[in-house]
């Protein structure tokens, strides 16, 4: 292969011979996943999701009354704030807030709303708040995954889980060939990334987002290696949910039997 | 100044989930098929989508006949006619007060559903409007019963009764409503000397005895209750109470007078009340308490 070819795939330096990754992983293989639910005691409901080296916090207050300005009569109004530490990026940050911040509170709070039984609540508000402790690739994703399980820890209705999952393309042999949980170093290696949310189980799709162009041919694979991403991923936070309510389950038990 | 912080791994962090010989019931979990369509009614917790009855929260299912809920773990407050609440006054409007109560609206507390000094025929003048302030002010804690239930889920309150009313004194515990046994009476003087109100919604008022003598002597009145010295030996006693609630709360244990009565005895052990923030000591407490629970049960 020539170097000309190098410069217009960015992407073609991802695999190794062995079409391995440069973390070690499989194109396919998700980085692992390690979440608890109920870590807060305050709030309604609470995770922190660790993907590989991504960490993220949420907390859920509501459904509460909303104030007079906001509050919608048929339905619940959703506020979700993302916040990433000043410490979650490798260069340390001068401030948390900004407008990226808020731009991807905006994207969370459409791709959360699809999510909800939002008729259950006339006249409320549910607000959910997202720290991400550590920023290393996916962290809209994770944002996405901690709010799911703390919006079930809260014991909201919601039509399915909630996963997101990421996917960008890299070459291997003149091949192309999707990766799914794009890490830091992966996003940054200048592939365009492709994030979607979707609610596995319905086979529905909350928010797609997609960072660079991509030659339309390769969206649909690159799609459906997300969207695996995202079945792989409901699986993992099922996991964890049932495990929770097994370990939290101890006495409660005796108001069942009516 | 030498202050007891303790500092640990989060690897090294205590579980306090106590064990039980009960085998764990069936659990769903949002988006889950529950059952078939055919002549099931959908309940609280489910949703019908294809055909089929699913899950939308994570818990265990509850069938009363046809009609099938899921009850989640924790969720907000659902209030119901005769619950006992403790809330807290939020804001003062025209003739009524909005209470907050731990439930997904404000509730709401009419003048015309208090106690007014003059009995119960007296008739509620525009004076008695501009007085509200002086018999509840926002901030103030009550007590107070569900009256009613709006079409919207909002609660509306009263305290037609000299139970109810302005709490002064005591220690106010926020714990999930799930965590709360629904008994006959929620007010309970333990033998230890103390007042417990165990709200329906799960707010717990832990106060002092002297309170409720008070309380009858003023008969049919919310006026300010004089703010009175409590000895020290009261506040410990409180404290201790509180500590006993929260160490049955970490370990997801159900909340009525008597398992707080249990946890209390065997938190006599520990001389220093503050001795019960200690993981390590709340789940001795809670796992004592359960194994007194099970004799109890047994017997």
């Amino acid at each position: 292969m020539s170097s000309d070819f190098n410069v217009k795939r960015p992407g073609l330096e991802l695999l190794s011979s062995q079409g391995l990754r440069l973390d070690g992983r499989r194109p396919n293989e998700l980085r692992r996943i390690q979440c608890k639910l109920g870590v807060f005691t305050q709030p309604d409901g609470s995770a922190y999701i660790e993907q590989g080296n991504t960490k993220v916090l949420a907390a859920v207050y509501g459904p509460h009354q909303a104030s007079k300005s906001k509050s919608l009569q048929d339905s619940v109004v959703i506020n979700c704030q993302y916040s990433m530490a000043t410490f979650s990026t490798g260069e340390r940050k001068k401030r948390s807030g900004g407008r990226k911040s808020e731009a991807i509170s905006m994207q969370l709070t459409q791709a959360i709303t699809t999510a909800i039984k939002k008729e259950l609540y006339p006249r409320s508000q549910i607000d959910v708040y997202l720290e991400v402790l550590q920023a290393d690739g996916g962290a809209y994703s994770a944002s996405v995954n901690a709010a799911t399980l703390a919006l079930i820890d809260a014991g909201i209705p919601m039509k399915a889980y909630l996963c997101s999952c990421t996917a960008s393309i890299a070459w291997k042999d003149g091949k192309p060939e999707p990766l799914v949980d794009v890490s830091h170093v992966e996003e940054s290696a200048g592939g365009s990334v492709l994030t979607v949310s979707s609610l596995p189980s319905i086979n529905s799709v909350a928010w797609v987002d997609m960072s660079q162009r991509l030659h339309a041919d390769y969206l649909s694979v690159v799609m459906k290696r997300a969207m695996q991403g995202c079945r792989d991923i409901e699986v993992i936070l099922d996991k964890a949910v049932r495990e929770h309510l097994g370990e939290s389950w101890t006495m409660s038990d005796d108001a069942v039997a009516i | 100044m030498a202050s007891h912080v303790k500092i640990r791994l989060a690897s090294e962090r205590v579980n306090h989930s106590v064990p039980t010989n009960r085998e764990l019931p069936r659990f769903y979990t949002p988006g889950e098929v529950v059952t078939g369509m055919e002549d099931f009614m959908r309940g609280h917790g489910t949703y019908a989508s294809d055909d089929c009855l699913k899950a939308s929260v994570a818990g265990v299912m509850q069938k009363v006949n046809k009609l099938i809920c899921v009850r989640p773990l924790k969720n907000r407050y659902v209030g119901e006619i005769g619950d006992v609440v403790v809330g807290r006054v939020l804001e003062v409007q025209q003739r009524r007060w909005k209470v907050e109560t731990n439930s997904r609206l404000d509730s709401v507390l009419q003048l015309s559903s208090v106690n007014l000094p003059g009995g119960e025929l007296r008739r509620r003048s525009a004076e008695d409007e501009q007085m509200m302030r002086k018999h509840l002010q926002e901030g103030d804690l009550i007590s107070a019963e569900v009256q009613s239930v709006f079409s919207d889920g909002s609660l509306s309150l009263h305290t037609r009764s000299l139970k109810y009313g302005k709490l002064s004194q005591g220690i106010l515990m926020k714990v999930f409503p799930s965590l709360i046994k629904r008994r006959k009476n929620h007010f309970h003087n333990l033998p230890c000397g103390i007042s417990v109100i165990i709200g329906n919604n799960g707010f717990i008022w832990i106060s002092p005895p002297e309170q409720n003598n008070l309380v009858e002597e003023e008969k049919d009145e919310i006026v300010n209750v004089e703010v009175q010295c409590i000895s020290r030996s009261d506040r410990g006693t409180m404290a201790r109470v509180r500590n006993c609630i929260a160490a049955l709360v970490a370990s997801k244990m159900l909340l009525d007078d008597t398992s707080i009565m249990f946890a209390y005895e065997e938190s006599l052990k520990y001389d220093n009340v503050k001795e019960l923030l200690d993981p390590e000591a709340m789940l001795d407490v809670a796992f004592l308490t359960q194994h007194r629970i099970n004799n109890v049960m047994e017997e």
